[in-house]
């Protein structure tokens, strides 16, 4: 397994976000991970990668413990993950924002420029590279992001929302990038069904804190439970 | 890129070498005790500037040098070399210590600490009045002031020793900003959690340039006490916390060369306007209003924004 959970809980003050969360992703997959606004979606992988301290339960990867770790020490382990409310150095150039992402775990310059540039390619930015990442439009501001995440070369990348405000083309962009990061083990938070059905090979189903369903897309679709919690009709 | 920017900081270093021969001997004078207080602003710039940390309590690390070659040459009878190593490893320890305790909080909670501490070293100073003299302060014998037979008192080697760390401070400010490190503590300032959640240890390299910014202001109070001869309590005070700030909010901060032109405004502007009026603050202070009101970033860093992006 890449990452599993065990028991994963989280409370605000009384409140409870994720409720004994068991969770196995194994390596490679494309996962995604769905549910109505306020399933805990946002709070289960921000306790994944440390940025929300859990109240209780465990997080390992790829066999090992990072329960007590602080997030930068999880992400130095191999993981990436981009904010689902665009997060990049606004005042810096498109060019070192990869560059700050490449350069933690890429040590000569060379090396490094040569990813940025080799990333530059795959996310269509080259032409905009010596920009200033804020003067970007929004739907380029999340592809540097995502383009932030490659350079980091992950072995987990967890991605909330990544398509929230893409064009049609560049959803249709994100899905093919998604598709060729064959060595990567993905955990994509998304509303848009049409880039889940098309990229997820498994998927997850929160609801209320907990796990609703897991399934393949066709048994997801079929899942009477998850068609109540989503349209609010029957027994969920 | 960076061969442009060592051009331009060794243009600067040799126009202020020159300066000396060309300048009449009030202002190369004057010149000295700019060229420390910019480098006392250099090292504020690396926490301010660069890292986004907004200490009011630089002042301590600025004491801390002083007081740290002062009391040992004075009381100690050490040598200025020795001095200036122990002022400097006093000023590391002494940053080292705030840093691990400030650093917790953020923003004006941060602010607040490092005024705090500030503060009790300025008490502190005045508390062992036997030895500092307190607000008088004591002066340090000029033979002492003297390294083999360059003479540290004399406007000539008091100039030169200034010019000296003021050039080896630039340089290495100028290599560390543009090394991986540097540009590291410019994404902390830009976006520091996203620095975070791109692997850095944000905490430990927020404390690492603390520690080198107090440092840095520790080596301009050694220098200043070696240079004119003289430590006080004053130094101290919150006065002294405020004006590295000044210089690089006018200067520009998060620029190399922003310390130097900012000192050097203030100087000259307090100077000035202290010929024509006793109410010379009020004259700096509406100056100082009008600059920040129209260039809110700055001499230099207004001039890279709006002409030269390459200015380091």
């Amino acid at each position: 397994m890449m990452l599993s959970t065990r028991g994963l809980t989280k409370t605000y003050a009384g409140v409870k976000a994720n409720t004994d969360v068991d969770f196995d992703l194994p390596k490679g997959q494309i996962r995604a991970l769905i549910g109505p606004n306020g399933a805990g979606k946002s709070t289960f992988v921000g306790m994944l990668c440390g940025r929300i301290p859990a109240t209780r339960g465990t997080v390992t990867l790829d066999g090992q413990d990072i329960s007590r770790l602080p997030a930068h020490k999880r992400i130095a382990m191999g993981i990436a993950y981009t904010f689902q409310i665009t997060s990049v150095f606004a005042g810096l150039s498109v060019r070192e924002n990869l560059a700050l992402a490449a350069r933690r775990h890429l040590h000569s310059a060379a090396v490094v420029t040569a990813k940025v540039d080799d990333v530059l390619d795959r996310v269509d930015l080259a032409g905009r590279a010596d920009q200033i990442a804020g003067d970007l439009s929004y739907g380029h501001q999340r592809i540097l992001e995502i383009g932030m995440g490659l350079a980091q070369d992950p072995r987990l990348f967890i991605l909330d929302e990544p398509t929230q405000g893409l064009a049609e083309t560049e959803i249709a962009a994100f899905k093919t990038l998604i598709l060729s990061l064959t060595d990567t083990t993905i955990l994509l938070i998304e509303h848009n069904m049409g880039v889940v059905m098309e990229t997820a090979e498994y998927i997850t189903v929160l609801n209320f804190g907990q796990i609703l369903a897991e399934g393949t897309p066709d048994q997801i679709r079929g899942n009477a439970d998850v068609q109540a919690a989503y349209l609010g009709t029957g027994n969920a | 890129m960076s061969h442009r920017d060592t051009f331009l900081h060794l243009s600067v270093i040799a126009v202020l070498f020159a300066a000396f021969f060309v300048l009449p001997a009030y202002h190369s004078g004057s010149l000295a005790r700019i060229m420390v207080l910019a480098i006392y602003a250099m090292g504020y710039n690396l926490a301010f500037g660069y890292t986004g940390l907004l200490s009011l309590g630089h002042a301590l690390f600025f004491a801390a040098g002083m007081y740290g070659l002062g009391l040992t040459m004075q009381l100690g009878g050490w040598a200025a070399i020795p001095a200036f190593a122990l002022a400097l490893v006093a000023s590391l320890v002494v940053a080292g210590v705030v840093g691990v305790l400030a650093l917790r909080t953020r923003g004006v909670g941060f602010m607040i600490v490092t005024l705090m501490f500030a503060q009790a070293g300025y008490l502190t100073a005045l508390y062992f009045v036997q030895y500092t003299r307190g607000d008088e302060g004591f002066v340090i014998d000029q033979a002492a002031r003297a390294i083999g037979p360059a003479d540290l008192s004399s406007e000539a080697g008091r100039y030169f020793a200034a010019l000296f760390l003021f050039a080896v401070t630039l340089l290495v400010i100028g290599a560390l900003v543009r090394a991986p490190f540097g540009r590291t503590l410019i994404a902390i300032r830009e976006n520091e959690a996203r620095a975070t959640m791109l692997g850095y240890d944000v905490q430990r390299l927020k404390w690492i340039a603390l520690v080198v910014s107090g440092t840095i202001s520790g080596a301009a109070g050694a220098a200043y006490a070696l240079l004119f001869g003289y430590a006080g309590a004053s130094f101290a005070g919150v006065q002294y916390s405020i004006f590295p700030l000044l210089y690089v909010l006018l200067g520009g901060a998060g620029t190399t060369l922003g310390p130097l032109i900012g000192a050097i405004f203030m100087f000259y502007l307090i100077d000035l306007s202290s010929g024509i009026t006793n109410a010379y603050m009020l004259i700096a202070g509406v100056v100082l209003v009008l600059l920040t009101m129209f260039l809110p970033h700055g001499i230099l860093g207004t001039l890279r924004k709006r002409a030269l992006p390459w200015l380091p």
